[in-house]
């Protein structure tokens, strides 16, 4: 079996390079038949890739025959994987992505049934491999393209976790952290952490933790929030909860989560109240002579 | 071997660590602490700990039970300057310390001391 498939392999390097020029064109031809994104990319860039696919696959048939494990294909599979996020980036679309490698089988099929001509038998035996080979790389591209959009969503959870808590200086020695969005363990730690150097770069003594954004509380949220205000005050400063809807606080109350050794407020200004009256900062409003002309 | 100082400032003790703490350090600074306050009979001790960078359980408790063996000689405890990191660690390890005054930094570390002695 193996040498059979070896003979094809042979055969099928051997009609990938004497028709390398004509396969290439209809190949081209069913690309731009199917899906041309003449806007994302142009024609002679496409060409260029394509032949130089083409080559790529009938040295490594040559030299390993199908099996696309083999270190001589790891040529083409690099080109694949470059291809295949360029074009995630670029915005192509899944399937035109595939379709790179996908139309490449009618313009091989037809040169393999030519070859093939006198023996049905062997015509079968020959096509079933070559369309495992080019289903093979084209599964090969998908993944890669996959790969590579996780890349970028992975790459936008970090910023918005990096961009989802700035902690904000109220006054002097008053931090806020307004908090926005389910807490996650992960997301809790970055919040503790840049809360807690916040604390030491600016020499703050109160730390306002706004949950007005914070749509649920459960314990392991709950848990998390006292393990912030307890590391605070290990520090040396103050933590006060503001923001509590009247949901949270019966959730709060309801899951029997013990905040009593913490300042709870309702509203971040009641708080931030609370911080200057404990800083000695007193206001007063100032009578100004202008409203009593505008009163009369 | 290595000691960690105590100083005398008037009414106060003042102890920075300024070395990676380890199990014997902290057994020899609480045999002194409590020596150096029943002898100068001070009523505040502050500990500067800005420098420590690690902590483990045994450390956690050793600054417990400082404030505790403090607090029966009648001398208040103050621990100034823990960095963010130490602070995760004690509270990821249920240590709050929840006897232990705490301050930003040595100066306010100082002015809780003398409210609270001014208090007495």
């Amino acid at each position: 079996m193996a040498v059979v498939s070896k003979n094809d392999a042979a055969n099928v390097a051997e009609i990938l390079r004497s028709h390398q020029n004509s396969i290439l064109e209809e190949w081209l031809k069913a690309m731009t038949g199917a899906t041309r994104r003449s806007d994302l990319m142009k024609e002679s860039e496409l060409r260029s890739q394509a032949s130089r696919f083409l080559k790529l696959i009938s040295d490594a048939t040559e030299t390993a025959g199908y099996d696309t494990h083999a270190p001589a294909w790891s040529a083409t599979k690099e080109m694949l994987n470059e291809i295949s996020s360029s074009r995630a980036q670029q915005g192509f679309t899944p399937s035109e992505t595939a379709t790179f490698v996908f139309s490449l089988k009618r313009p091989l099929f037809d040169r393999v049934r030519a070859a093939y001509a006198g023996d049905p038998q062997a015509l079968t035996a020959a096509l079933w491999s070559t369309t495992e080979l080019v289903d093979g790389l084209g599964l090969y591209t998908f993944e890669m393209f996959i790969k590579t959009r996780e890349e970028v969503i992975r790459r936008q959870q970090e910023d918005m976790l990096e961009l989802s808590t700035p902690v904000v200086k109220l006054w002097d020695g008053v931090l806020a952290l307004p908090l926005i969005g389910t807490l996650d363990s992960a997301r809790t730690q970055v919040v503790m952490e840049s809360l807690l150097q916040s604390i030491v770069d600016t020499n703050s003594k109160i730390a306002i933790i706004d949950i007005t954004g914070v749509p649920t509380v459960d314990t392991i949220t709950a848990q998390h929030l006292l393990k912030t205000v307890t590391a605070a005050r290990l520090m040396g400063a103050e933590c006060i909860i503001s923001g509590v809807r009247p949901q949270i606080a019966q959730t709060i109350v309801h899951l029997g989560i013990n905040l009593l050794d913490v300042t709870t407020k309702a509203t971040l200004a009641d708080a931030f109240l609370l911080s200057l009256k404990k800083m000695g900062i007193t206001f007063s409003r100032e009578k100004r002579d202008d409203q009593k002309t505008d009163q009369k | 071997m290595e000691k960690i100082p105590i100083l005398r400032m008037g009414d106060y003790l003042l102890v920075t660590i300024q070395v990676d703490m380890h199990d014997r350090l902290a057994m020899a600074l609480q045999d002194d602490l409590t020596k150096r306050i029943s002898e100068t009979s001070a009523h505040g001790v502050l500990i500067d700990i800005s420098s420590l960078e690690m902590v483990d359980s045994f450390i956690g408790r050793m600054l417990s039970n400082i404030a505790g063996m403090s607090r029966v000689l009648d001398a208040e405890t103050v621990v100034v300057g823990m960095q963010p990191a130490v602070a995760i660690t004690l509270v990821e390890l249920g240590l709050s310390l929840p006897g232990i005054r705490t301050a930003l930094n040595v100066d306010a570390g100082m002015e809780l001391l003398r409210s609270s002695m001014n208090g007495i």
